[in-house]
């Protein structure tokens, strides 16, 4: 079996069993590259359904473009899309850069926060999410299923073993569970996939006029693009088996302390 | 960290567990790995130099993966980390696992993730408690490809002697648990010697480098050329069809052919394997996440597991087994845990211990007599029982079917794989134990009996016109309920009317006390634990009505089994319409007596354009009947 076809297998396969488990599953789009893979394995596994609704959140900071390719989507792939806001702090206007928020602290409330009302509010007990461990650090000790306490919390020194393809499925109320299916792929896996499989990612990807594209797509005053020509998914294919450099090297937020990032993560960031 | 340069065989990837004592310079080595393959990310070696400066501590190439700040405080590793990296020949996943006893579970995480390991010893300390027990490890997670680098050899001068004493004697040790590592390789992680190049401070070795020896491992695709085994994952009903949805765990599958599911033994063909947006293709082999169509409706259930008729797996419950425990609370005799193999999950618990090991000396643990248990970390050779019997291969034969993790609460707390026994091929049921301990009448409680049985009693109640198919149902809806592992009886005209109501004719009175009496009875089998069938015309929606109002309403279901007269009259299987039009009959509902229809019955059976396998099926699927001894359902 070539390696695409086993790291979709797999995918499909911990997709189903969270589907199995979980009462109240919900998927996170962020409308990335990597939840909408994400999206497109989900219809591998339920036969072209998505019978769980997907979760965006919406920071209001998304480049706009963003917005209409997911309402091109969901209209297309006719899915359920619940949007969540954090519109308390939105209002107040504590946000960055105007609002005297640091990049992190925004992060917090618009995203982790944002999150975290979605989820009491719809009572959701399972959570998909898209990150790979090859990202950053931190993803990298990631579980398939990783459990999150009742403020969202993430105990890192004390994961449950997950060993052939069982994982946690039973927990205390009030916690709920990551799911992470594309936890094994690469970031050259994901561009390889959207490849094989025609899958529509949006613009923002693809170089521009300029000489720039974006590599990672976050909200619009955290995010930059990087230098690159490339302009079609073979070229991004052949930038990244050379690149070296890494995959967020254009989210400011990482940026701000030197475990900015790990912090965040702890408390339930994505 | 992303990947770079181009490969001999693109795509591939080998994922491989770094293990290790704690302290034996696992990190490190990674670190320098990624150095010397040019893997680092533009920046990296500087950002982390730069770290390391403003903290007044000299630079570590172990920095690289410890990248959480608690795990660089305290200088281990302390969960499973896996990054990327390539040589010339393919891609490489390394997992990092943690060289710590309290953090075994993360180590087991990382190595049942791999196809091969590299076994770290320290040339300065020697063979350790741990370099022991993960070379054990690694043996009963399965992992065949081992290297073993004896490390530091710096702090041993380089010397050969002290390399080939260190191999000599954990070479021995290994094969006593018949483990044959590929190589044994003298390095010095911390300067790159033997790592991608030759060490100029060791001239005396001729055998390979470490990147050499990695690039020997061979990437393992699921042997296709073993018996069947299609563990059902779930069961998919987004439009009409039923799809059984699952990975091929062994062997392959194609249409035609003739599945037999365990544990309920029964039989259907495949028509159709189900993928979307793929080629499609007649056939499925080992690791392909599918779906599937059968030519018969059965009734088949997340747990189940479909092989090819003539080789089925064993069928048993209980089994001896190679365990190894990771849990907080030790693993006791006369507790019961929750086993998962595959996709089954069942109630088990230890029926008796033939020894506990202590994995890092091999030596038996002494306990107690009354001691039965496995403790943290421990590895047993055991008997294990489980409440229902469950379907299961030998680890060595099937390993995916023949491996399990135990539950303990909210959490996996051991693993283990089963050994081969004089096992028979037939379903053998355990002589039920006799255990029941009989109580005065009132001192068992509902729940009480619920937990024993693993479901909820309840009342199914059929109702419809002679003929609709309310017999047929129900004797089929009992067989797979029994099959089930269900406490399940039917009421009936023949089991009813020949003694309960033996007094009562067919008068409007007569026949309302009947379906009184009817609905009496069936509460009492419901309270007493068990599904009861009802399968009576019950025209009367008052009558009905006053048999659900005895049972809670999650307790009572009424299927109203509906064909058209015209349909009831064609069948007429006891010949009675027949009697009626020649006026033997007088009084016959829906032709000289009524038939009220339902109102708010649960479930409705089109018997006319439904087969009868359907029919159980909806109700069984209404019910959510899981199959499942650990679930409290119906």
């Amino acid at each position: 079996m070539d390696h695409l076809s086993k790291l979709e297998n797999q995918s499909v396969y911990i997709l189903r069993e969270a589907f199995n488990k979980f009462e109240n599953l919900a998927m996170l789009w962020s409308i990335g590259k990597d939840s909408t893979v994400l999206l497109w394995l989900a219809r591998k596994a339920f036969l072209g359904h998505v019978p769980f609704p997907l979760v965006h959140v919406d920071t209001t900071y998304k480049i706009p473009s963003m917005i209409e390719y997911r309402d091109r989507l969901v209209k297309e792939w006719n899915l359920k899309l619940i949007v969540g806001k954090n519109t308390e702090v939105l209002k107040s206007g504590i946000t960055y850069p105007n609002g005297k928020a640091s990049r992190v602290e925004c992060c917090g409330t618009l995203k982790k926060d944002g999150l975290k009302q979605v989820l009491d509010q719809h009572h959701f007990t399972g959570v998909i999410v898209g990150v790979r461990r090859d990202e950053e650090p931190t993803r990298a000790k990631e579980r398939y299923f990783s459990p999150r306490d009742k403020n969202m919390e993430w105990n890192v020194e004390d994961q449950p073993p997950e060993l052939w393809d069982q994982f946690k499925t039973d927990f205390e109320k009030g916690t709920h569970i990551r799911i992470h299916p594309l936890l094994h792929w690469t970031e050259l896996n994901i561009w390889e996939y959207i490849e094989r499989e025609s899958i529509p990612v949006i613009p923002l990807y693809f170089a521009n006029g300029k000489g720039e594209r974006y590599r990672s797509l976050g909200c619009a005053p955290c995010t930059l693009p990087i230098k690159s020509n490339a302009r079609t998914v073979p070229e991004i294919i052949e930038e990244l088996r050379h690149t070296k450099t890494s995959e967020r090297s254009g989210r400011a937020q990482d940026k701000e302390s030197e475990d900015a990032f790990e912090k965040l993560r702890r408390d339930g960031y994505m | 960290m992303s990947s770079n340069g181009s490969l001999n065989t693109p795509g591939e990837q080998l994922k491989i567990v770094i293990v290790g004592h704690v302290d034996h310079g696992k990190s490190t080595f990674v670190g320098r790995l990624f150095y010397d393959t040019g893997s680092l990310p533009d920046g990296k070696l500087e950002q982390l130099q730069a770290i390391a400066q403003r903290r007044g501590v000299p630079f570590e190439w172990a920095n690289l993966m410890d990248s959480l700040q608690s795990e660089r405080d305290q200088n281990i590793t302390i969960d499973t980390a896996q990054i990327w990296f390539q040589t010339q020949r393919r891609q490489y996943v390394i997992i990092d696992a943690p060289g710590h006893k309290e953090f075994l579970k993360n180590m087991v995480t990382g190595a049942a993730n791999a196809e091969a390991a590299l076994l770290l010893i320290d040339a300065n300390e020697g063979v350790q408690e741990n370099s022991r027990r993960h070379g054990y490890l690694l043996n009963l997670l399965g992992i065949r490809q081992i290297a073993v680098l004896v490390n530091k050899m710096d702090l041993e001068n380089y010397n050969e002697s002290r390399f080939n004493q260190i191999e000599s004697e954990y070479r021995a040790w290994l094969r006593t648990i018949g483990v044959e590592p590929k190589v044994f390789i003298p390095i010095a992680a911390r300067h790159g010697d033997n790592i991608a190049a030759r060490s100029a401070n060791m001239p005396w070795w001729r055998g390979p480098t470490v990147l050499e020896t990695l690039d020997e491992f061979v990437v393992t695709d699921r042997p296709t050329d073993q018996p069947l085994r299609f563990p059902i994952q779930d069961v998919y009903r987004f439009d009409e069809r039923r799809i059984l949805a699952g990975r091929v765990e062994a062997g392959s599958i194609k249409v035609g052919d003739k599945l037999a599911f365990s544990p309920t033994n029964k039989t259907s063909t495949v028509k159709t394997i189900e993928r979307w947006s793929a080629a499609a293709s007649e056939t499925a082999s080992a690791g392909e996440s599918i779906g599937i169509t059968l030519t018969e409706q059965i009734f088949v259930a997340r747990g189940a597991v479909a092989a090819l008729e003539a080789t089925p797996p064993f069928e048993l419950s209980s089994f001896k087994a190679r365990l190894f425990w990771l849990g907080k609370e030790p693993f006791t005799k006369g507790k019961t845990y929750k086993l998962k193999l595959a996709t089954q999950e069942v109630e088990c618990a230890i029926q008796s211990i033939e020894k506990v090991i202590d994995a890092s000396t091999l030596e038996t643990v002494s306990r107690k007599e009354h001691e039965i248990f496995v403790g943290r970390h421990e590895v047993a050779e055991l008997v294990l029982h489980t409440k229902k019997p469950i379907a299961f291969d030998v680890h060595a034969e099937i390993a995916p079917t023949g491996r399990f993790v135990i539950v303990d609460g909210f959490d996996v707390a051991g693993g283990g794989i089963i050994a081969a026994d004089n096992y028979p091929r037939r379903t053998h049921l355990a002589a039920t134990k006799s255990d029941n301990i009989y109580l005065n009448r009132g001192k068992v409680t509902v729940g009480q009996r619920e937990l024993r049985n693993g479901h909820l009693g309840c009342v199914i109640w059929l109702t419809g016109l002679s003929g609709s198919g309310k017999s047929t149902i129900a004797t089929e809806l009992e067989r797979e309920l029994f099959n089930l592992g269900r406490q399940v009886y039917v009421l009936d005209g023949d089991n009813v009317r020949h003694g309960l109501c033996n007094d009562l004719g067919f008068s409007h009175k007569d026949r309302i006390e009947n379906i009184r009496r009817i609905g009496e009875v069936a509460k009492l089998f419901a309270d007493a634990g068990f599904v009861c069938i009802t399968a009576f015309i019950s025209p009367y929606r008052a009558d009905r009505d006053l048999a659900r109002k005895l049972l809670p309403s999650d307790r009572f279901f009424e299927v109203f089994v509906n064909a058209p007269l015209e349909i009831c009259e064609q069948r007429d299987p006891k010949g009675l319409y027949a009697k009626v039009r020649a006026k033997e009959i007088k009084e016959f509902t829906g032709i000289t007596a009524p038939y009220e229809l339902p109102v708010h019955s649960e479930i409705e059976l089109r018997t006319d354009q439904l087969t009868v396998a359907d029919c159980v099926t909806r109700i069984l699927d209404h019910l959510q009947v899981q199959d499942e001894a650990t679930l409290i359902s119906i």
